[in-house]
């Protein structure tokens, strides 16, 4: 029997459901049932052993040397302690284990940068960053529909956030 | 009032919305390498962004401290999908705020310090943004949060980073399970970055065919990419299981009818019944409430009785330890006697 899920392999797996008179069976091979919910529970897989295998394939042997020293120096995290259980000790831990951090980013989120809510109280660049992209944004439709006025207001709260971001030491695209 | 029984939005597929915010402090090592003094600070700071005048929409909150709280009680909060196991698991430092309609609860010293949530009925997953933002907002105008430029904010996993936002829809799907069709449903989704779960999370098997869609990308995509993204995959499901419902009616008709009554008729005169059993009536109960085949039920009264029929609900109202078969028997004739007020309402 072919696996229902992808028709390609061999069905090793077999599972029925008989709730009432309803009666549902399921026949996948072996790759499919562990992405099966049903099965997942019976064979269990946490997102820690995920991150684990992750870090084995990102960072290789290497990193497996690296085990034994690396050591967050602000909480005491270990290597070894973070791959076991997949949790990181403090936000220093992050620059720490950047390293093998990367690799495991990459494959469980989409991208390595944030792209959302910014706290206001940081007085983070970020959000000066976001700001200014949306005065810009504000600013063209302005243009565009001939509100002159609000033009000129927004090109002037513009040029002191922009002055305030070179403060920082950072350029502006 | 709460999720449990409050009317919402497709409530004949969704049972709830729910919004997840994971915060750290800034200045502490997060839960897995703070110390217990770091704990009951964290707790006093959190306490206070809650004692200040009426910050969150005129709503009371009360703090409840895991560790003054009897077993049976926690397995409610569980149960009713208020607070995570993973907070009772940490029971010595973890406390639990909530308002007074269960709608925002916020757990403290969890996995991270702060994990808040908002859970409302039916699909409003947009709404319980606006409210767990502004939630965030004004607990952020008392605290600093550990947040990085770029990774965004900082959590103890590293699958939270970012906005430290999971944004998740429970669903009833009866159809898709029983025509077979969940399977490809579930792996279409995990190609765009979503995950589906059990009842009671990860792990947990799909009791009663009900689901848990949620994102499974935190770091990337805004929170509102992420909640459109969701949103827009759950309405396909809820399409897809509309379907099939009523390709079931058609093709198999009286038979269909049947089994949804059967269900009624076991609910209202079993003397004995477990989990599975329970949940996998209730499961054609509600298909049948949503048909409009039963009458006299509402989706919310099908909640209710859900959220009446789990262990910890059960003990609690028994006020007594029951064993297997004692809960069985006691889980039956509690359903008989609310389903059968239910009915006579
Ligand atoms: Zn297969
Ligand atoms: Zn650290």
């Amino acid at each position: 029997m072919l696996c229902e899920e992808c028709r390609q392999r061999q069905a090793t797996v077999h599972m029925t459901k008989i709730i009432n008179n309803m009666r549902s069976e399921i026949h996948l091979c072996e790759q499919c049932a562990s992405n099966h919910e049903e099965f997942a529970s019976i064979t269990p897989f946490s997102m820690n052993d995920l991150i684990a295998s992750f870090m084995d394939m990102g960072a290789g042997h290497q990193a497996f040397l690296r085990s034994a020293t690396v050591k967050c120096p602000a909480c005491g995290m270990d290597y070894a302690r973070f791959k076991q259980s997949g949790m990181l000790g403090c936000r220093e831990c992050y620059q720490h284990f950047s390293n093998e951090l990367l690799p495991v980013l990459r494959k469980i989120q989409s991208r390595t940068e944030h792209s959302g809510k910014v706290p206001k109280r940081s007085g983070s660049s970020l959000l000066l960053k976001k700001q200014i992209k949306e005065l810009r944004q504000e600013l063209k439709i302005a243009v565009e529909t001939e509100a002159f006025e609000r033009a000129a207001e927004i090109r002037d709260r513009l040029k002191a956030l922009e002055a305030s971001y070179r403060e920082q030491g950072r350029d502006i695209k | 009032m709460s999720w449990i029984e409050e009317k919402g939005p497709d409530r004949d597929v969704v049972l709830s919305s729910r919004i997840r915010l994971a915060r750290n402090i800034a200045g502490y090592p997060f839960p897995t390498m703070m110390k217990d003094s770091d704990a009951r600070e964290i707790l006093d700071t959190v306490k206070r962004c809650f004692s200040v005048s009426t910050p969150f929409s005129g709503r009371r909150y009360s703090v409840t401290l895991i560790k003054d709280l009897p077993e049976v009680d926690r397995q409610v909060l569980v149960e009713k999908h208020l607070a995570s196991i993973d907070l009772m698991q940490h029971s010595d430092v973890a406390a639990l705020i909530m308002d007074d309609r269960q709608r925002v609860t916020i757990m403290v010293n969890e996995e991270d310090h702060i994990r808040m949530q908002c859970i409302l009925p039916g699909f409003q997953l947009d709404k319980a943004w606006e409210m767990l933002d502004r939630v965030d907002d004004t607990i952020e105008a008392e605290v600093e949060y550990s947040f990085d430029d770029r990774l965004g904010y900082l959590t103890a996993c590293p699958t939270n980073v970012g906005t430290g936002l999971r944004a998740s829809v429970m669903m009833h799907l009866p159809a898709l399970t029983v025509s077979k069709q969940i399977g490809a449903v579930l792996q279409t989704i995990s190609k765009i970055g979503l995950t589906a779960r059990g009842l009671y999370g990860e792990g947990s098997e799909a009791l009663g065919n009900i689901y848990q869609i949620s994102n499974q990308i935190t770091l990337g995509p805004s929170e509102q990419d992420i909640i459109n993204n969701l949103t827009v995959a759950c309405q396909r499901i809820f399409e897809k299981e509309r379907m099939a419902q009523q390709a079931m009616l058609k093709v198999s008709g009286k038979q269909f009818e049947d089994v949804l009554w059967r269900a009624l008729g076991t609910l209202t005169h079993a003397r004995v019944m477990d989990i599975k059993e329970f949940m996998a009536l209730i499961s054609q109960l509600r298909l049948g409430v949503g048909l409009s085949i039963i009458p006299g039920l509402t989706a919310e009264n099908v909640n209710e009785l859900m959220i009446l029929g789990q262990s910890g609900v059960l003990g609690k109202r028994a006020g007594r330890e029951l064993d297997d078969a004692d809960l069985n028997a006691y889980r039956a004739e509690t359903i008989r006697s609310r389903l059968n007020e239910m009915l006579q309402a």
